[in-house]
């Protein structure tokens, strides 16, 4: 530790950094600048309130039902589409022009489209997370592969290894950390495919709530339910990235090319 | 041919995409239990015919033979030892050193017990748990030289080695391999840039003429290593002649 530990600490810096926040947010909720924004104080009651009436977390378990289900969809035959593109010359000249269009396209203009073909239902709901999800889980599973020490699988023939000792014992553990990284920019993408699902296709859930409570006019509840999807996928996302660098210490990536 | 001839290199060519020649038709024979190397320019196909005898890239024409046999692949007689290190970076020192081992199916106690018999021997014991990244690049190619040692090859293949460790660490590096290869009936082929490391440790010296690469010399510099020190191998009258006779030849080339 430094003389002055508490301004070398990256913890006093965040919380200032959150107290700021919250201070200008509640200074410009009540200068005001729209009656429709609540200042952060009236806003944290209202999130409280919605925990303590049961209504928070009954949305949260209805959003997170498709979200999940999209996400573990895409994690198995994303990643497995990914790995086989990444491996197979022909399945990547054949697929990899579709992905790089879907990495680059607006995928949320799909959504009505998908509301058209498979209802308003879970289905459509799944589905619009697994569109937004799996280019980027696809993609960077199929970076992963391809990008593999090239020296590294040399040296597992020259050691007798078979093709398939070249992909488990080099090339997958070498495109561990990519794909896991896909994982959690999918699960980023996943959120955004779920709000804007809820919000577009039917509202259930945190999408119900955001929508109910704006059409009242209880918006200390309406940007509590906002503020909270927000937090909710920053700290998931946060959680997994710091899984990520425990799982995959960047000393230890193949990347870096030791 | 000579007859204890355990490599043997027919007429081998190698031409890349169809149009870069790197090797125009080499002939050679590598005898048992020597150390001979490929000298060279950048780019006159050393590492290239190395590489195919190794079995790791095919021949565009010509036949490699080890130990009677034509080969088309790396077999277990051969071990590399590669320029980059090629260690597993998430795996430690004696995972990379047993891989080899791994590869052939043998039991982890048993590879264990052996890959620790060679960390020994490049004097890496106490770093067995240790990961690459926490090497420094001569420990590294330590690793490197230990897994090849520990599939018990009869010939061991090192593609510049130490060309990307420092100067002191390299003469370290070059003496103790003389040490370790003193008492073992190892075939090693070397492939180097610099003319003091090949007039140091070879019995054989094959010297390559840029791209197309070609056999032009072969040098024997009749050195005696028996029970002498390094600084005295380096005054050797024979090492000195070896280094002025390459030299000669090799500055046509540049």
């Amino acid at each position: 530790m430094e003389r002055n530990s508490w301004i070398a600490n990256p913890l006093f810096w965040k919380l200032t950094s959150l107290a700021l926040f919250f201070g200008l947010w509640e200074f410009a909720g009540r200068w005001p600048i729209s009656y429709a924004f609540p200042p952060f104080s009236k806003t944290f009651f209202a999130l409280l309130r919605m925990i303590a009436d049961g209504s928070l977390p009954k949305a949260y378990l209805s959003t997170l039902q498709p979200l999940v289900i999209g996400i573990v969809l895409c994690s198995i035959a994303g990643i497995g589409f990914g790995i086989a593109m990444g491996l197979s010359r022909a399945v990547e000249w054949f697929s990899l022009p579709i992905f790089i269009i879907l990495q680059a396209a607006p995928m949320a203009a799909i959504i009505p489209l998908l509301t058209y073909m498979y209802g308003i239902g879970l289905t459509a709901k799944v589905l619009a997370v697994v569109v937004l999800a799996a280019p980027v889980i696809v993609m960077n599973s199929y970076k992963g592969i391809r990008n593999t020490n090239p020296s590294l699988i040399q040296m597992c023939r020259a050691f007798l290894g078979t093709r398939k000792q070249v992909v488990i014992k080099i090339i997958l553990p070498h495109a561990g950390a990519l794909i896991f990284a896909g994982l959690r920019l999918g699960l980023a993408m996943g959120f955004i495919g779920i709000v804007i699902a809820e919000l577009l296709i039917t509202p259930t859930g945190i999408g119900d709530l955001i929508t109910y409570h704006s059409s009242v006019a209880d918006y200390p509840e309406m940007f509590a339910a906002i503020a909270s999807i927000i937090v909710f996928a920053a700290v998931t996302i946060q959680a997994l990235e710091r899984l990520e660098r425990k799982l995959f210490p960047p000393e230890i990536r193949g990347a870096d090319g030791v | 041919m000579s007859d204890n001839a355990i490599v043997e290199v027919k007429e081998v060519g190698k031409t890349y995409d169809g149009a870069v020649e790197a090797l125009a038709s080499v002939n050679l024979a590598l005898p048992q239990g020597r150390i001979s190397t490929f000298l060279g320019p950048s780019g006159c196909g050393k590492t290239t015919l190395l590489k195919i005898i190794a079995g790791l890239i095919p021949p565009s024409r010509g036949e490699i033979w080890v130990k009677g046999k034509k080969v088309n692949g790396p077999g277990p007689e051969r071990a590399f030892v590669f320029q980059d290190f090629a260690l597993l970076p998430w795996a430690n020192v004696l995972r990379n050193v047993a891989f080899g081992l791994e590869l052939r199916g043998l039991a982890v106690e048993k590879r264990h017990e052996i890959a620790r018999r060679h960390i020994a021997e490049v004097g890496l014991e106490s770093f067995a748990a240790s990961y690459p990244h926490q090497l420094s690049g001569g420990m590294r190619q330590r690793v490197g030289l230990a897994r090849a040692l520990a599939v018990d090859a009869d010939i061991i293949l090192m593609d510049e080695p130490f060309s990307s460790v420092d100067e002191q660490t390299r003469r370290k590096f070059q003496e103790e391999l003389l040490d370790l290869l003193e008492h073992k009936q190892k075939t090693v082929l070397f492939v180097t840039h610099s003319i003091e490391e090949a007039a140091y440790l070879s019995d054989q010296i094959v010297l390559l003429s840029p791209r197309p690469g070609t056999v032009t010399n072969i040098i024997h510099p009749n050195i005696d290593r028996k029970g002498r020190s390094p600084d005295e191998i380096r005054r050797d009258k024979n090492y000195l002649d070896a280094v002025d006779e390459i030299w000669q030849i090799l500055k046509h080339y540049v």
